[in-house]
């Protein structure tokens, strides 16, 4: 389904090469649910940019349902991106959009019906538990609202693929368990989960696949792995 | 579905100017200062249209004749004089009428009287007044009849006297036009620019959106719609502003400028001008609005 192959991606810090992620090879088959773990700057939100088409790789390539991601026309990235349902570290709401209409911002630009957005939104508003606070605009939720909106935003649509990038990283013990359970059962229903963590008590309670990455390699990669930074 | 995104994106841009009052307030503020300006510059237009042609209405030269002239002369001069594309208004005064002006204005001025009563008879000359279009195109005229036909009747053109006062005249009405033109055109490229960077600061508060908008599958007409929808709220917004300030000012102002600049007429002119005046702010403050904001988003999305 997703194919990494290959990719090294460079940052030039005024004349100084920083290198993200080098020579990274790896497959992602449909419905599976894969950590990929490491410390700050070890490239997990790098590695889900380039997916996300965010970034252009140095070198590799990167398949997504047998199309290069970056040979991608500009004029189609938007209708690609609708494919991926997205868990951004910093949430990125939109700030002037209430809870709801953050929500049903994504099913509105795919062209929905008011009808389905009014029945699906209040079904997404009610398993992240935000129904209460679906007229609050994100800069009147707490971190976990926020991050449950987001959750929200990323599902509403049924993607094929979500990429959560640190989804837990403001949340409490309680919280963040809620968040991978949830993140599990959408797994369950069909869709392939990429999620990007240094919190190991979570991949730990996942035994799934994890992939382990430093300075921008792959350490290791195992099939139901506890896991230890 | 297409009608329906096209209800989503406006329901979208309403909700977004509401949202962002202040941010609204100050776009609309600027742009209420660049369509006045632009209307501002039409009536002063007008304003020096007008004074330019009382000024020149003002001026004319005369022909003077040997000796009375016959009808037939006469006919024939005229014919010749209006043929010309210069002359305007042309008009004969026999040596009775210019008697009968002359001592008309100076009624009442002994000296001047005794002194014609002492030289006996009329001893004015016949002459014709021509009226130019313009007062560059006196030269013109004066030149025709240098080589004119009937030349030996002419006993004296007061060009070369008025000439100084006509030049000065023609140096001022072009030097008013130039000015106005330059002027016109540096105000509203500033404007222009004010109100561009205004729109241009307020989007730049939602490249972060935008870029959001984008990564989360976001055609760029379903992101860019809503700012051009904004844009055009405050143009018309805008507009409307402008042009009530606009009526009530003309209103209370123009009888005081009737008093300084007689006959000008500036409410009868703003009233029956209304639908171009409305239609320039129109095209002026969403056009303004609407272009800006297509021109800042379009830097956020090609990224």
């Amino acid at each position: 389904m997703i194919s990494f192959q290959n990719i090294t991606k460079i940052y030039q810090l005024g004349s100084k090469p920083i290198t993200a992620l080098e020579n990274v090879s790896f497959e992602v088959e449909p419905q599976e649910f894969i950590s990929i773990v490491g410390r700050s700057g070890a490239g997990k939100t790098t590695l889900l940019k380039l997916l996300l088409a965010e970034e252009k790789p140095s070198s590799g390539v990167v398949f997504f349902l047998d199309q290069n991601v970056h040979q991608i026309k500009p004029e189609n990235l938007h209708k690609f991106r609708r494919e991926i349902g997205v868990v951004f570290q910093d949430y990125k709401l939109l700030p002037s959009k209430t809870t709801y209409e953050n929500i049903a911002y994504v099913m509105e630009v795919m062209g929905a019906s008011d009808e389905e957005i009014k029945n699906d939104v209040a079904k997404v508003l009610d398993i992240v538990e935000l129904t209460d606070r679906k007229d609050s605009f994100p800069e009147e939720l707490s971190g976990g609202e926020r991050q449950r909106a987001a959750i929200a935003r990323a599902l509403i649509h049924r993607p094929q693929v979500i990429l959560a990038d640190e989804p837990t990283g403001n949340l409490d013990p309680y919280h963040t368990k809620e968040i991978i359970r949830l993140l599990a059962k959408v797994n369950e229903m069909g869709t392939t989960i990429i999620l990007a963590t240094h919190n190991q008590d979570i991949i730990n309670t996942l035994e799934k696949r994890v992939i382990t990455l430093e300075g921008g390699k792959i350490i290791r990669d195992e099939a139901k792995a506890r896991f230890t930074l | 579905m297409i009608s329906a995104t096209f209800k989503r994106i406006i329901k979208s841009g309403w909700k977004s100017f509401r949202r962002n009052g202040g941010l609204s307030i100050a776009t609309i503020f600027i742009m209420v200062m660049t369509i006045s300006l632009v209307t501002s510059l039409f009536l002063s237009q007008k304003t020096s249209d007008f004074l330019i042609t009382s000024l020149e209405e003002k001026v004319d030269m005369a022909v003077y004749f040997t000796e009375e002239p016959t009808n037939e002369e006469i006919l024939t001069i005229q014919e010749e004089l209006a043929g010309l594309p210069e002359v305007k208004k042309l008009e004969y005064i026999s040596k009775e009428e210019a008697l009968a002006k002359f001592v008309e204005r100076h009624q009442g001025e002994a000296v001047i009287m005794e002194s014609l009563e002492e030289v006996g008879g009329n001893p004015l000359l016949s002459s014709i007044n021509i009226k130019a279009w313009e007062a560059s195109q006196y030269a013109a005229i004066s030149a025709f009849l240098d080589t004119a036909s009937f030349r030996p009747l002419i006993a004296k053109v007061d060009y070369s006297q008025k000439k100084p006062a006509i030049e000065k005249l023609f140096s001022l009405t072009s030097n008013i036009n130039t000015t106005g033109i330059v002027l016109s055109i540096i105000l509203a490229i500033v404007a222009i620019l004010i109100a561009f960077n205004t729109v241009r600061i307020a989007i730049y508060n939602s490249k972060e959106e935008i870029e959001t908008m984008r990564l989360v599958g976001a055609s760029n007409r379903f992101i860019r719609g809503p700012f051009l929808v904004q844009g055009m709220i405050s143009g018309i917004l805008a507009v409307l502003i402008t042009f009530l300030v606009f009526s009530v000012a003309v209103w209370f102002l123009s009888p005081k400028i009737d008093i300084i600049i007689p006959g000008l007429g500036l409410s009868s002119y703003f009233f029956s001008n209304f639908l171009v005046i409305l239609l320039l702010q129109l095209a002026a403050g969403v056009g303004l609005g609407v272009m800006a904001s297509f021109l800042a988003v379009r830097k956020y999305l090609k990224a």
